[in-house]
């Protein structure tokens, strides 16, 4: 089990764990980063700048704070 | 009776409302355009009834102010047009439940319907139908398909009995009807697709910010030089002008009418820079000077909008602006004011915290001058040189940049961090486009003429009976001792709480030197919002923010104008 920042651009994984608080989990949720989903990082951004991750098919990018609270488990 | 357009945000509600009422509304491929709700009206079942143009929202919890407009404005509605992006049914459909759990009729317009079958998504509808027990309708709004099966099927909108379930229950229903009624083939990724992974990418990302960046700056300046000289300036030498000469040896050529009609001569000519009459230099500042900017700069603007790069732009920028206290999202409201601050300032609306909103709206309304505004800057310190240019701006860059990073510093609080969603690529609808852009050119001249006229107006009136003067008086240490500038600027100052375009233009006359243009035109970008955007600042921040956010303008400003004198 990995964190979002630790996965490999192009890696995919599954959502295991999602930390934080019950606002963020909500809005991750929604977004399809919830546990069970698969999830493909796309890319990092330089700088400690945000993460982009593909999910149901759509872009979405996430703070690198909120990367480090979302677990996978590679497939 | 009212009815809603809601769903998540970017999929589509403003466009599919602009076709229902004919009414049109600024719509764009990024989440969160419209923040504010619109009304229009249609005829349905031969009564008026209101259709509303619902803010978009991920659910009915709201995580930012839009949301809350819409979770609020659900309250009032008899009936539900829910639109959904049929290219992420999973998402959409969160909303969806939520929506049906309130009991009220409904319909579902299933949008994007093209861009499915692009994506090789198939959907069986009349199963989906069955399943959600309301009418689910595909269109494609940005091409008016499937708008009249809307408004037809309108009349048969149900609403089941749909328990409220908790969360988990609710994916699990979700992801049953998903099983059920979609289908995706398997095909090779598109260029489009290619390109939209490539943009993300940290190299290829900063390369095509800088592309972007050149190519729209150059459009802009070309556009708008373009029209400039060879349209708006003929135009106004070649035939206005003898018509205003006529005119100006009809009242006499001098006297109190005639100065606030047609203005001073300038060696026996109108000289429609400096004469400063009604009817001469308040048509040509927003007509010859302005216009032919805010043309170019909504027709770039529009099309990096539709294509769907600005949410792009806030990934990439996102941890410059994390030093100014913001998230990459922030970058939104910056570009809009550089067309226009008040919808810059109605914008900040996307961000999540107040303490964003103050810090976006304040360095929004000091350090980034509108497009009026910019284009009235380029006229007179552009005359003395480029280099000229670049310390204004410059020095405009360096102000936001600074007073973001010392409020991010002395305001307590943290920075939420970025999240968002990137929509595909598309590209933008011909028709859309230009209809956004006259949208936007109508309503820059329908605020701008008056404001303009007015301001000429009440500059000839308040040098008229000496107010100007009494003015001059206090505050000159200001202007002439600290900032340089001749004691006949400050009626420029005076005219910039109306408008800055007028303003920047009335230092024309005054035959400054280099230094001072530069000087003036930073002052007056900086000092304060035209009235406009301290209307909208007001709304949006209250009254103690914007008070707050008006003495750090002005400090900013004494502090400004008085270095740029100490080292030029």
């Amino acid at each position: 089990m990995i964190s979002l920042v630790d996965l490999e651009i192009n890696q995919t994984g599954t959502v295991v764990k999602v930390g934080g608080g019950a606002g963020l989990m909500h809005r991750l949720e929604i977004l399809g980063i919830r546990e069970g989903k698969k999830i493909t990082k796309l890319s990092s951004m330089i700088m400690r700048g945000p993460i982009v991750v593909k999910v149901n098919g759509c872009q979405v990018a996430v703070g690198r704070g909120m990367a480090k609270r979302i677990m996978v488990e590679v497939d | 009776m009212k009815i809603l357009l809601m769903g998540n945000p970017n999929v589509g509600k403003s466009v599919i409302f602009s076709r229902l009422t004919g009414v049109h509304v600024v719509a764009s491929n990024y989440p969160g355009t419209t923040v504010e709700f619109t009304k229009g009206t249609l005829k349905f079942e031969g009564e008026k009834v209101e259709l509303i143009d619902v803010p978009g929202t991920y659910s009915l919890e709201p995580i930012c102010e839009a949301e809350q407009v819409a979770t609020e404005m659900v309250k009032d509605g008899d009936l539900i047009i829910n639109v959904l992006d049929v290219t992420n049914l999973e998402r959409n459909l969160y909303l969806t439940f939520q929506l049906l759990a309130l009991n009220k009729p409904m319909v579902i317009a299933l949008n994007m319907w093209d861009d499915a079958k692009h994506r090789g998504i198939n959907i069986d509808l009349e199963r989906l139908e069955k399943l959600l027990g309301i009418p689910v309708i595909p269109t494609v709004a940005v091409t008016g398909e499937g708008i009249k099966d809307l408004f037809t099927r309108l009349k048969e909108a149900k609403a089941p009995s749909c328990p409220a379930y908790a969360k988990d229950e609710r994916w699990l229903r979700i992801g049953e009807i998903i099983d059920k009624v979609q289908c995706v083939t398997h095909r090779h990724h598109t260029l489009m697709e290619r390109f939209e992974d490539a943009s993300i990418q940290p190299l290829f990302g900063i390369l095509l910010f800088l592309a972007t960046l050149t190519i729209s700056f150059q459009i802009i300046r070309f556009i708008g030089e373009g029209l400039i000289g060879y349209v708006f300036n003929p135009f106004f030498e070649n035939i206005y002008a003898p018509l205003m000469m006529k005119l100006s040896a009809a009242l006499g050529s001098g006297g109190f009418f005639h100065d606030i009609l047609v203005g001073k001569l300038v060696n026996g000519s109108i000289d429609f820079g400096q004469s400063f009459g009604l009817i001469t230099t308040g048509f040509y500042v927003p007509l010859a000077m302005v216009l032919p900017y805010v043309f170019s700069f909504y027709l770039v603007l529009g099309f990096l909008e539709d294509a769907g790069y600005l949410p792009r732009l806030a990934v990439l920028i996102d941890n410059v602006m994390h030093k100014l206290g913001l998230h990459g999202a922030a970058i939104i409201p910056m570009v809009l004011g550089l067309g226009c601050n008040v919808p810059g300032a109605l914008s900040t609306r996307i961000l999540e915290s107040k303490r964003e909103k103050f810090i976006a709206a304040t360095i929004m309304a000091i350090g980034v001058p509108c497009m009026a505004q910019t284009a009235m800057i380029i006229g007179l310190v552009g005359s003395y040189g480029a280099s000229y240019l670049a310390i204004v701006f410059g020095t405009l860059f360096i102000v936001w940049f600074g007073l973001g990073f010392i409020l991010n510093k002395i305001i307590k609080g943290e920075s939420p961090e970025i999240f968002i969603e990137i929509p595909h690529y598309r590209i933008p609808n011909a028709g859309a486009l230009a209809k956004k852009l006259w949208m936007r050119l109508v309503g820059f001249l329908l605020e701008a003429i008056p404001f303009v006229l007015l301001g000429v107006l009440l500059v000839n009136i308040l040098y008229t009976i000496g107010f100007v003067e009494l003015v001059s008086e206090i505050t000159a240490p200001i202007v002439t001792v600290l900032w340089g500038l001749p004691e006949s600027a400050i009626s420029a100052l005076m005219v910039g709480f109306l408008r800055k375009d007028v303003a920047v233009g009335m230092l024309r006359p005054l035959n400054l030197v280099a230094k001072q243009a530069v000087i003036g035109s930073t002052v007056l970008a900086v000092y304060f919002p035209c009235m406009a955007t301290f209307a909208v600042l007001i709304k949006e921040l209250g009254i103690k923010d914007t008070f707050k956010s008006a003495v750090i303008m002005m400090a900013t400003a004494l502090f400004i104008g008085t270095f740029l004198n100490l080292i030029l």
